[in-house]
């Protein structure tokens, strides 16, 4: 039973994670209809920010976390107005097509500058605590109280704050919200920044549980948030929540049986089942095309 | 002065163009056998100084990974072999020949070796050296052993490399400087039996990897052999980071060690996410836990102990760390670079018996000469080892045994 709930929590450790990028997409979708696929990349330019400054700068981790948070926000905005602003008009697939472009350039560019090989460090957090047979580490407990408590401030700015209403309202329809007096290029950038942000954040997690930095690392865990986000319904918030959790803890129980090879399997079969059967998710609206 | 310059001058300039026609009739003749490149090939041949005899150089392939995601094997692999190779040129060569390497990078891809190798041939290659990790040596033996090219690995370790596994046939063209997977998984539950006093293992490995699994597997054989009780099994997929599931349910067996045949990389992660799952065994491993004092806190590694080619700081291998310093401008990274040294030395013995014995490059009877000399070869001096062959070309050597501490890579005995 202690090893149940020990898996528990390493189920829950590493869903706060996918949880957390998986907002990331959501709201970049619901607003622009983007799936951001250069999304997993940010966290990636996050983690080595993080990285060199605490290991090349030997920065204290505190301003380390804060550096790599602005630097991936800087970064989302910045791909939001170099690559997609320009193509708002354009169809659908040139901006979905743009993405897996800049996410692309992000991986090599990071190669190139980084080198291939695999950075660690040192943990942020170590050590852990046992009590009654349930192992949890430090940072275990850190992550999933950070991405909750990350999840309700996100929660509250997009429900009780102007800049929360505004950014509804777009995702709601661009058109209405622009003739209202909402300044369109203002709210898409703000969603990219807080959606980047929440990248910074995730990559910090990340290096908790996993403290390496490789050009590649952002693909496969962004790839894992995009099924987080489909399955809890992409575009709503608590549906990102939900989804990412419930892969997380798939991911752990598929291990925990000793069928470990299998996860990722599980997890892209999870995908197709999503599409065929719920293709809106746990959480998504259906949306009513009028003609 | 001015005239005599201008004579050397042209004597020089008259030397090179006989040289050249010189390479150029040479290279006609070596493609003779494999008529297959055009005439036009030829000359751009000669030009590039890669005619087989004559012209006073012997061609041969260095296949590594100097790019993607185990380059810390394959860069140490090419500088060791690049420094034994420059320093015989320095010293006269072979004969009187020069060593021409051809440097290839095959990103630790299987494709991309043959490809590069088929690309050397092309190029008059009479020896390989590579590639570096097991699955893209096995592909390259494949194609080496089907032309009876002599092919030394530095470091693939997996007993698939020079035997196939299907049909227990050996590829006779095929060595190695390092010594086999089995041999490393039976040493370590020898080790961990003996020396540590286990009673209880657990092991760790990756799936779908040779090196992996085999190493695994001769670990829980022997360990049955020996009554060290393998209390956990897990395993882990390529790619994946996520160890905590897997860990949490070794540690809650609680084995006296943990044996995981992995490489450096994913070895960090694991012993980092054991820790943090309350596992307190002693981490084992194999020659892949090379340098992976980098990839995890000292603290968390402390005791951990491996099995490796190669023993830092020894006597035999002083003079040859000293001459990496001063050439790569960095201390020896691993294992590697020692023995990818010990193969170029290997292979340039076979290369020296068979110019010794005056037989042209790229022949049948050149290649076989190469490698009946390294088969035979009786006790030759390395600086990891002497090296003897047995009967599937895997060398007769001891294990160094490399304990972590402080955070630090120390050499403990010679087991």
């Amino acid at each position: 039973m202690s090893l149940f709930f020990s898996q528990l929590f390493n189920g829950l450790q590493t869903g706060s994670v996918f949880a957390l990028v998986a907002l990331g997409y959501s709201m970049v979708y619901g607003i622009i209809l983007l799936l951001n696929f250069a999304h997993g990349d940010i966290i990636m330019v996050g983690a080595y920010t993080a990285f060199y400054a605490m290991t090349t700068f030997h920065l204290h981790p505190i301003f380390s976390v804060v550096l790599a948070i602005l630097v991936s926000t800087a970064l989302g905005v910045m791909i939001e107005k170099v690559a997609y602003t320009p193509l708002r008009q354009a169809p659908r697939l040139s901006l979905l097509i743009t993405a897996i472009g800049i996410s692309f350039l992000l991986e090599n560019g990071a190669q190139l500058l980084f080198g291939a090989d695999t950075k660690s460090m040192d943990p942020i957090i170590t050590g852990s605590v046992t009590f009654s047979g349930i192992t949890i580490s430090y940072a275990a407990m850190m992550t999933i109280v950070v991405s909750i408590v990350v999840m309700l401030l996100l929660t509250l700015l997009v429900q009780k704050t102007r800049l929360g209403k505004a950014m509804r309202a777009v995702s709601e329809d661009m058109g209405a919200a622009q003739l209202m007096g909402i300044s369109l290029n203002k709210t898409i950038s703000f969603t990219f920044a807080v959606g980047s942000a929440l990248a910074g954040i995730g990559s910090i997690l990340y290096l908790c549980a996993y403290p390496q930095a490789s050009p590649t690392m952002g693909s496969m865990l962004g790839l894992k948030a995009f099924v987080a986000a489909v399955l809890g319904g992409i575009g709503s918030i608590p549906g990102a929540m939900i989804g990412g959790f419930a892969i997380g803890l798939l991911e752990a129980l598929v291990s925990a049986v000793g069928l470990s090879v299998w996860k990722d399997g599980v997890v892209f079969a999870i995908l197709i089942v999503v599409l065929l059967v719920r293709p809106t998710g746990i959480l998504g609206r259906k949306v009513m095309e009028k003609v | 002065m001015k005239k005599l310059a201008k004579i050397l001058c042209l004597v020089l300039a008259l030397s090179m163009l006989i040289a050249c026609m010189a390479g150029c009739a040479s290279s006609n003749q070596a493609g003779k056998p494999a008529d297959e490149t055009p005439a036009a090939d030829a000359p751009a041949q000669a030009a590039d100084g890669t005619s087989g005899e004559e012209g006073g150089e012997i061609v041969i392939a260095l296949i590594t990974n100097t790019t993607g995601d185990y380059a810390q094997y394959g860069i140490p692999v090419h500088n060791g072999a690049m420094l034994y190779i420059d320093q015989l040129n320095e010293a006269g060569g072979i004969s009187g020949k020069q060593i021409k390497v051809l440097e290839y990078d095959d990103k630790a891809d299987g494709v991309e070796s043959v490809n590069a190798f088929n690309l050397a041939c092309d190029k008059g290659i009479t020896a390989v050296i590579g590639s570096v990790l097991t699955g893209a040596t096995i592909a390259l033996s494949d194609a080496t052993y089907e032309v009876n090219m002599p092919q030394i690995t530095a470091s693939a370790t997996a007993a698939g490399v020079t035997v196939m596994e299907d049909t227990g046939e050996v590829r006779t063209n095929v060595f190695r400087s390092c010594f086999i997977d089995p041999f490393q998984g039976e040493k370590m539950a020898d080790y961990a039996y003996n020396v540590v006093g286990a009673k209880t293992a657990a092991v760790f490995y990756q799936t779908g990897n040779d090196y992996s699994e085999g190493v695994m597997q001769a670990f829980v054989d022997k360990a049955g052999e020996l009554g060290l009780e393998i209390v956990a099994s897990e395993a882990f997929a390529e790619g994946d980071k996520d160890y905590k599931a897997q860990m949490t349910n070794i540690a809650a067996k609680n084995p006296d060690v943990v044996f995981a045949p992995i490489y450096y990389g994913e070895a960090g992660l694991a012993v980092t996410q054991g820790r943090q799952a309350g596992l307190t065994a002693k981490f084992l491993g194999g020659d892949g836990f090379g340098s992976i004092k980098d990839y995890a806190s000292a603290e968390d590694l402390e005791g951990t102990v491996y099995c490796s080619g190669y023993a830092p700081g020894t006597e035999s291998v002083a003079q040859f760390e000293a001459d990496y310093q001063t050439v790569y401008g960095e201390p020896v990274p691993n294992m590697f670079a020692p023995l990818a040294y010990d193969a170029a030395m290997i292979m340039c013995e076979g290369l020296k018996a068979a110019e010794e014995a005056g037989l042209t490059a790229g022949t049948e009877e050149y290649k076989q000469a190469v490698i009946d000399a390294i088969k035979n070869m009786n006790n030759v001096e390395g600086i990891t080892g002497t090296y003897s062959f047995d009967e599937f070309n895997n060398p007769i050597k001891s294990a160094a045994i490399i304990e972590l501490t402080g955070g630090e890579e120390v050499f403990k005995e010679m087991y």
